[in-house]
């Protein structure tokens, strides 16, 4: 249980067939920071998100979220082949089989880590509320028969997660939008909608995946405000991939570039802004040619 | 007039078992996107388990219909939820990511597997339950008479209040919410925290359930079965759940009222030997004029 850095990542490895998308990837996300992951087109950010968040399970390397007063690894949680030292240690045997049998990306949301799409994946055909209600769905009584007769404690968990509701439909200013299908939200309302689901998990780091993607300058203005009180009043921590600087810039506290699966600087914006290697990935350059701004 | 009343009544019975089991057709098809072809025999299975549940029961001196019926029920229920517990463990689960297609052999395989199973452990006669609720109620109607027996009416009873709970689950509880969630996006729903694989155990069961319902019911009104019992039922409430919009859980009701009354209505007024070739035909028609289904939302290709 790392206090200072609530995401790790080491020497992370991922290869579709012949094709290495990262080859090495290793940085660390300081709790309760604004983080952004940026790089060119294809340079292997979404991948990155997709194996923090267990929709892809990472070739090789190591994943470890510090949250909720544990530590959990991103990539064992998944479920891994047996080993075969497996078979000696009968507590590593049981711990693989459980996470082979009942293993899988839901963990790694429950572990405390949320996250949203570049192309928004709301529940379409579900209204605002129950968008919002579903990703409580951990929090309250689960119980089926309690559901079927309505008890005391479930109309309590029931009203108590409608509270939540409302608060981030506040935070996010949908309030007067709440009945309506999430399908028929704007686009802009859609990408607030998706982040307010996301912190209904109640996570302690959210992953925003081109958060500001097709938002006008003003509502990108917003969201920026919205990010941070994410952190300030929720203590959130904060890693987004965005590919408006001005923002980015704005907002990081630390920044990660990638460019052909490789981390090529880490650093505040200040240090990326002047960065070499990083305005050569950007505007391409020769072999060996220093390229200044 | 008596005739299309009385058919009528018995369309609205039929209907409503093949509603209760289309459900579990369309419930697993919505979740993921397969055809159950075990489901049949699911509902087969809970025949056999009915006649034991009753044998059992009244081993032990119960003679009351009222227990006899609320034990077989909940035995039946049990067990065949179980039955679809295990079914979707081993036959479906290990191929959740491969093509369709392989899942689809897959439940052929286990439609076949149950077929035969039961009939190795059962013997491949048909076999009966003693009539537990006899008596009738009757209407004069000009110069005939409508006869609705008192069977009759427990099933379409028993029926509308295994449809209405279910319809409660799925729209205002929280599993409920979860199960739609998981249909309209499962990759989304596990980033959610939500156990996707259990959801997908949990729909298995409730359509097991509900084939043990319609099971129950029909075993106590027909009184004989076997183990290929399943095959017919089992195509007939597909066809229901096509008619209705495969997918969607209202229809999956609707389309078996639909098949079930007009299948009747067929019998009684034209020909019964050509029922069946006119539901199927209904299935035909219905599809050409709407292709997905009475309650079906088309699929719209985004560009």
């Amino acid at each position: 249980m790392s206090l200072e850095h609530i995401l790790k990542v080491e020497n992370l490895v991922m290869h579709f067939g012949g094709i290495k998308a990262l080859n090495d990837v290793t940085f660390n996300i300081k709790r309760g920071s604004v983080s952004a992951l940026i790089g060119p087109n294809g340079a292997g950010k979404t991948t990155v998100f997709n194996c923090l968040t267990g929709f892809y399970k990472a070739t090789g390397g190591d994943i470890t979220l510090s949250a909720q007063n544990k530590e959990t690894s991103v990539i064992k949680v998944l479920g891994e082949p047996f080993q075969a030292t497996d078979f000696l240690s009968p507590f590593a045997f049981f711990r693989r089989l459980k996470y082979k049998m009942f293993g899988g990306s839901h963990l790694v949301n429950r572990a405390g880590l949320s996250r949203t799409f570049q192309n928004i994946r709301l529940f379409k055909e579900m209204s605002v509320v129950e968008n919002l209600l579903v990703a409580q769905h951990m929090r309250a009584n689960r119980s089926m028969l309690a559901g079927v007769l309505n008890t005391k404690s479930y109309q309590k968990s029931e009203e108590e997660a409608l509270d939540r509701v409302f608060y981030w439909l506040g935070v996010v200013d949908l309030v007067d939008s709440a009945n309506r299908l999430a399908g028929e939200l704007s686009y802009g309302q859609q990408r607030r909608l998706e982040i307010a689901r996301a912190m209904c998990t109640n996570p302690e780091i959210i992953c925003l995946d081109e958060p500001a993607a097709g938002l006008n300058p003003s509502e990108t203005e917003a969201l920026t405000k919205m990010i941070r009180v994410l952190r300030d009043e929720h203590n959130t921590t904060v890693l987004l991939i965005e590919h408006d600087m001005g923002m980015v810039m704005d907002i990081s506290d630390y920044i990660v570039v990638l460019d052909h699966g490789e981390v090529i600087a880490k650093g505040g914006p200040e240090d990326i802004r002047s960065n070499p290697k990083v305005i050569a990935a950007y505007l391409g350059a020769e072999e060996g040619e220093e390229v200044t701004l | 007039m008596d005739i299309v009343l009385q058919q009528l009544v018995n369309g609205l019975t039929l209907g409503s078992v093949y509603g209760l089991i289309a459900i579990g057709y369309t419930m697993v098809y919505g979740i993921i996107g397969m055809i159950n072809f075990a489901h049949g025999d699911v509902y087969m299975v809970s025949a056999y388990i009915t006649a034991i549940a009753i044998a059992l029961l009244t081993f032990f001196g119960i003679e009351s219909f009222p227990i006899i019926i609320i034990g077989t029920l909940f035995l039946t229920v049990a067990v065949t939820g179980a039955y679809g517990w295990v079914i979707e463990r081993i036959a479906y689960r290990p191929l959740r990511n491969s093509s369709r297609l392989s899942v689809l052999i897959s439940a052929i395989g286990m439609s076949l597997i149950l077929q035969n199973y039961v009939q190795l452990s059962q013997g491949a006669n048909q076999q009966g339950v003693p009539t537990l609720l006899s008596g009738a109620l009757r209407f004069n109607v000009g110069d005939g008479f409508v006869q609705i027996t008192y069977m009759k009416i427990f099933i379409i009873v028993a029926s509308l209040i295994g449809m209405g709970v279910l319809t409660y689950i799925i729209q205002k509880t929280k599993l409920g919410r979860m199960c739609r969630a998981t249909q309209q996006d499962r990759k989304m729903a596990s980033i959610l925290g939500i156990n996707t694989d259990r959801i997908i155990s949990i729909v298995f069961v409730i359509g097991a359930t509900m084939a043990a319902l319609a099971g129950v019911l029909i075993t106590l009104d027909y009184g004989a079965f076997d183990f290929y019992v399943g095959f017919i039922i089992g195509i007939k409430a597909f066809t229901a759940a096509v008619l209705g919009g495969i997918g969607s859980l209202p229809g999956a009701m609707l389309g078996g009222l639909v098949l079930g009354l007009s299948e009747a209505l067929f019998a009684g007024l034209i020909s019964s030997d050509y029922k069946d070739v006119f539901s199927f035909s209904l299935l035909v028609l219905i599809l050409i004029i709407r292709p997905s289904g009475l309650l079906g939302k088309p699929e719209v290709e985004k560009v």
